[in-house]
């Protein structure tokens, strides 16, 4: 089965963190995601710009509205995402629990809807 | 009244669901992968069986009930395939698969139960329906009655399965038992939901009656299950504590149904046997190197059951127990449990202080017990204007009638006083 891992941390929390932490932070998510693709789970995966580069598109009776910033102001910010192949929810929550920001944000994991 | 020639047959095929379709549920569910279709299998087999039985019962009724089920079971996808062509390709897999699911795969068919209560108990569903979900395919309680023991419309509960089971499909929940890493985990949340529906048979938290008991029985057949399926020194502890709180219930209300403090229990009351048995598993419990909450708490009520009575409690015990039990499942309401332990050890004041620690911090403001004990030992203390306060806000929180009426006749009790001079 395929599953979206949507990555929310709190930008502030990460801004907050000193060189010497990013890096060992962005060394775990380089490990992580080499592992994922050895076992053959990774399907694709990407870091997000911060929020503030963020605009949204609403169409509304043929009128376009963009408006600067996410959808919603939310206390974490969805910051990356990952979509893998698991073997059941089980095995989704196991390799979502591995995901760096599960530490200090959290993994949202969805599951895809297929279309026959 | 007519004899009915059929009667006894019924007789005996009620007894056989009785004591059989859970575990025949459970396996049906792990051959058709779907909750829906191995009840209505279920459903068929039985149906089946006041027929086929007529000549006699079968050598295994289970393997029969089991094998009959997936059969029917498939009948019913083949008639649905009829109106949709992708059921037609799931009917002939089941077809395929193995022909005699009990047979030469016992270990397999043993597990069923388990995997059924860890599925149903996943944390990926929420709360109320892991409860609900649990109580309806494991202890095969109907909608109305999970709804009735919850107070709580039976839509609204059937609403709870029906979601439940759609998020199982879609988000892929696996039935099975969880691999050995993630074991201990998982069965935090499979005895919290054991605990919550025993806690709501015995002190029912709204309503007329104080205790439900088929609830709490319902709990303790759980907890019989997991111990015999799981040796795990938290599942014992687990049942240990609600035997041995089980085993106070005659004593806990008094005829008409008004509340009687454990102080005040007549202890010739209490069940001896399920003291035996929870004494023993406490016993277990606390041998296997990791003392968790669950055993703590136990031994704790094993300290009361031993005691001839209320005057001969080992207090001191009880307090180093809740001292232990706070380094390893912290919380406001074990503190509040330890104080009013510690009060019956160093006296009303010592107990007093503590829980006016907690309010102080914030916690347990809208915890009714948590004022009930204050107020009690403030009454020890003669403090009566303070007394009252706690008593009437602890009865602004009830809602529990047995209880309201308890607290009441404090209130009343402290009224009586005659005035200070």
């Amino acid at each position: 089965m395929k599953y979206l891992c949507l990555i929310y941390d709190e930008e502030r929390t990460l801004a907050a963190m000193s060189q010497a932490e990013t890096g060992q932070f962005m060394g775990e998510y380089m490990n992580f995601t080499k592992d994922i693709k050895a076992n053959g789970h990774w399907l694709a995966g990407h870091a997000l710009k911060p929020v503030s580069s963020a605009t949204t598109v609403r169409l509304r009776a043929g009128k376009l509205t963009t408006t600067d910033g996410p959808f919603a102001e939310t206390k974490e910010q969805l910051g990356g995402f990952y979509l893998i192949e698991a073997r059941d929810l089980n095995d989704a929550i196991q390799i979502a629990a591995r995901i760096p920001s599960a530490r200090i944000g959290c993994i949202e994991v969805r599951p895809i809807q297929e279309f026959s | 009244m007519t004899s009915d020639p059929a009667r006894p047959l019924r007789d005996t095929i009620e007894a056989v669901y009785r004591s059989e379709s859970r575990r025949v549920l459970a396996t049906l569910i792990r051959l058709l992968g779907d909750f829906e279709l191995a009840e209505e299998g279920l459903h068929e087999a039985f149906a089946a069986a006041l027929d086929a039985w007529r000549t006699g019962l079968p050598e295994n009724p289970r393997a029969w009930l089991v094998s009959t089920g997936r059969f029917k079971a498939i009948d019913v996808l083949r008639r649905r395939a009829r109106f949709d062509a992708s059921i037609a390709s799931m009917a002939l897999e089941y077809e395929a698969a193995q022909a005699d699911p009990c047979d030469g795969r016992d270990e397999s068919v043993a597990d069923d139960p388990l995997r059924l209560i860890f599925t149903c108990c996943h944390p990926a569903l929420p709360a109320d329906a892991q409860v609900a979900l649990t109580l309806r395919e494991v202890c095969g309680l109907t909608t109305e009655e999970i709804a009735r023991a919850f107070l709580v419309g039976p839509p609204t509960v059937a609403q709870r399965i029906v979601r439940a089971k759609a998020k199982i499909r879609e988000a892929g929940i696996p039935y099975e038992v969880p691999a050995a890493a993630e074991l201990h985990e998982r069965l935090e949340t499979v005895l919290r939901v054991v605990y919550l529906v025993f806690n709501e048979g015995y002190a029912a938290s709204s309503g007329r009656d104080l205790t439900r008991a088929e609830l709490s029985d319902e709990a303790i057949r759980l907890g019989r299950l997991l111990c015999d399926l799981l040796p795990d020194p938290e599942v014992q502890g687990l049942l240990a504590l609600m035997l041995l709180t089980e085993s106070r219930r005659h004593a806990r209300t008094t005829a008409l149904g008004e509340i009687v403090l454990l102080e005040q229990q007549d202890r010739s009351l209490w069940d001896r046997a399920l003291i035996a048995q929870g004494l023993h598993l406490v016993e277990r419990a606390l041998s296997q190197g990791h003392v968790g909450a669950y055993a703590l708490q136990a031994a704790i009520a094993a300290v009361h059951a031993e005691a001839r009575d209320a005057a001969s409690t080992d207090w001191s015990q009880i307090v180093a127990l809740y001292d232990v039990l706070l380094s390893c499942a912290p919380s406001p309401v074990i503190e509040l449990n330890r104080a009013a332990a510690l009060a019956m050890r160093d006296g009303p004041a010592a107990g007093v202080a503590l829980i006016d620690g907690i309010f102080e911090r914030g916690e347990l403001a809208e915890y009714g017990p948590a004022h009930v004990a204050r107020a009690e030992l403030l009454r020890r203390l003669g403090r009566v204007a303070e007394a009252r306060i706690a008593f009437r806000r602890a009865l602004d929180l009830s809602r529990l009638e047995p209880e309201r009426r308890f607290l009441a006749h404090r209130l009343q009790t402290l009224g009586e006083d005659p005035p200070a001079h």
